[in-house]
């Protein structure tokens, strides 16, 4: 076993892990974090997308030691929990435009395609569609929502840059 | 997918990861991004008994200009920091453009330089582009520094002439300053894939034609390849040679085939690709 430190979603976590751990089963297993999918766990598909101190990464290709001492974000600290009750209130803008433009189907690709997303604006805060979709090349969707998953994104931009969006 | 269980050893030093080579021979593996050998783990086609970690050591990030005018791009420096890197954009952006074709945004943020290289696979874009700039590693083992010139580098399928006590330290290319132009044409079967057959053509210009031309093959044999007939149908030559130069692009490659392509295929690709790649470099 080895020791592990690590900060998840704001959380300070003091762990022994075995070295094989993957990244996105210690997040879903041990901290509990379950808004963070597996999918095709060979680095394809994208949908166990976490921040690693900041930066998109795939968490089945990383191991849990390899982030020791790191800064992990997850689907699940994404939105304001500051809210009185209701769970939409504090929602990210890219959760907001997932949900008024349609952005899933299934879902299942939605918390990797969202930070995925999120690490894109943030480099890149006016994409444009192709953009978009050269920036989110690392996540698949198999509902084929990839149009309105391209809107979402570029309305949640839009709202991140102070632009009024019809909700 | 549980990777087999491995002994894990932090190195902080270039210095204790040899040290831990050393210790463990063939049995330990070197970690760096890990987007090779974890994939490799997690299939169980690899399940080395240790594996050091060289997460830690920072020496081994960055770039900087060295004393004989090449860039020295530390082995565990991001694909992603390579690509953003002022040195690499204002000196060799060849190799940031072919790095922003390697694998996909999460992909390139855990990614190394080193660690694509060291794996050696001719199907990944890095080792074609260090063969077509003449680049080449710092390995550094017990008895000190070597330099491996990437056209010594690519021994066969997934094998390098590091030996099992090396760390690739640094990886150097020139600096291209003056007339180039470069192109990498990559044609996969889906976005993030693996190039079927990739082709990088760098071209030096001077008065209207070509003075040095440079075109290297992903995926066209055991080891990333240079078309050598088609540099040397084209070097002195004008632009309006490139089309009959490319031809030759197939030329004494031993391309594999799969399910995703026959090797008539990728050697038709390559004649395609080296062409669009150069009319592109020299454009």
């Amino acid at each position: 076993m080895t020791k592990l430190n690590i900060t998840v979603d704001g959380e300070v976590h003091d762990d022994d892990v075995e070295p094989r751990t993957l990244l996105v089963h210690y997040l879903r297993d041990v901290v509990g974090k379950t808004g963070t999918n597996v999918g095709c766990d060979t680095s394809n598909c994208g949908a166990c997308t976490v921040h690693l101190d900041g930066r998109s990464v795939k968490s089945c290709t990383v191991l849990a030691v390899q982030a020791d001492g790191a800064t992990v974000d997850t689907i699940e600290g994404l939105a304001d929990p500051s809210t009185n009750g209701d769970p939409t209130a504090g929602w990210h803008p890219l959760q907001k435009a997932f949900h008024t433009e349609h952005g899933l189907q299934c879902g299942y690709c939605t918390p990797g395609m969202i930070m995925a997303a999120a690490d894109l604006l943030k480099e890149n805060p006016d994409p444009s569609e192709d953009e978009v979709r050269h920036g989110l090349e690392g996540n698949l969707c198999r509902c084929t929502g990839y149009v309105n998953i391209v809107k979402a994104v570029r309305t949640a931009a839009a709202e991140m840059r102070g632009e009024e969006v019809s909700a | 997918m549980i990777p087999a269980s491995f002994e894990y050893v932090r190195a902080n030093s270039i210095e204790e990861a040899i040290g831990a080579l050393q210790e463990h021979g063939d049995e330990a593996k070197l970690l760096a991004g890990g987007h090779s050998l974890l994939p490799l783990m997690k299939l169980r086609l690899a399940a080395p008994e240790v594996i050091v970690d060289l997460g830690r050591v920072d020496a081994l990030r960055g770039v900087c200009e060295t004393d004989d005018g090449r860039l020295a791009i530390g082995a565990m420096t991001s694909h992603q920091d390579v690509i953003d890197d002022d040195l690499v954009r204002q000196h060799c952006g060849v190799l940031a453009d072919v790095t922003a074709h390697v694998g996909d945004a999460q992909v390139r943020h855990r990614g190394t330089i080193g660690g694509a290289l060291a794996h050696g696979d001719a199907a990944s874009d890095l080792p074609a582009a260090l063969l077509a700039l003449d680049g080449s590693v710092i390995a550094q083992g017990p008895n000190g520094r070597r330099e491996i010139p990437a056209s010594e580098l690519f021994v066969d399928y997934l094998t390098t002439a590091l030996n099992d006590d090396e760390v690739v330290v640094e990886v150097r290319v020139p600096k291209l300053d003056g007339d180039w132009g470069w192109r990498y044409e990559k044609f996969s079967r889906v976005a993030q894939a693996w190039a079927i057959v990739g082709a990088l053509g760098i071209v030096k210009r001077s008065n209207g034609s070509i003075e040095d031309a440079r075109v290297g093959l992903t995926n066209m044999g055991t080891v990333p390849v240079r078309a050598a007939a088609v540099e040397q149908a084209l070097n002195g030559n004008g632009t309006d040679a490139i089309a009959d130069a490319a031809q030759q692009a197939a030329e004494g490659t031993d391309a594999p085939g799969d399910l995703n392509a026959t090797p008539e295929f990728r050697q038709h690709l390559a004649r395609v690709l080296t062409r669009r790649a150069l009319e592109a470099a020299a454009g």
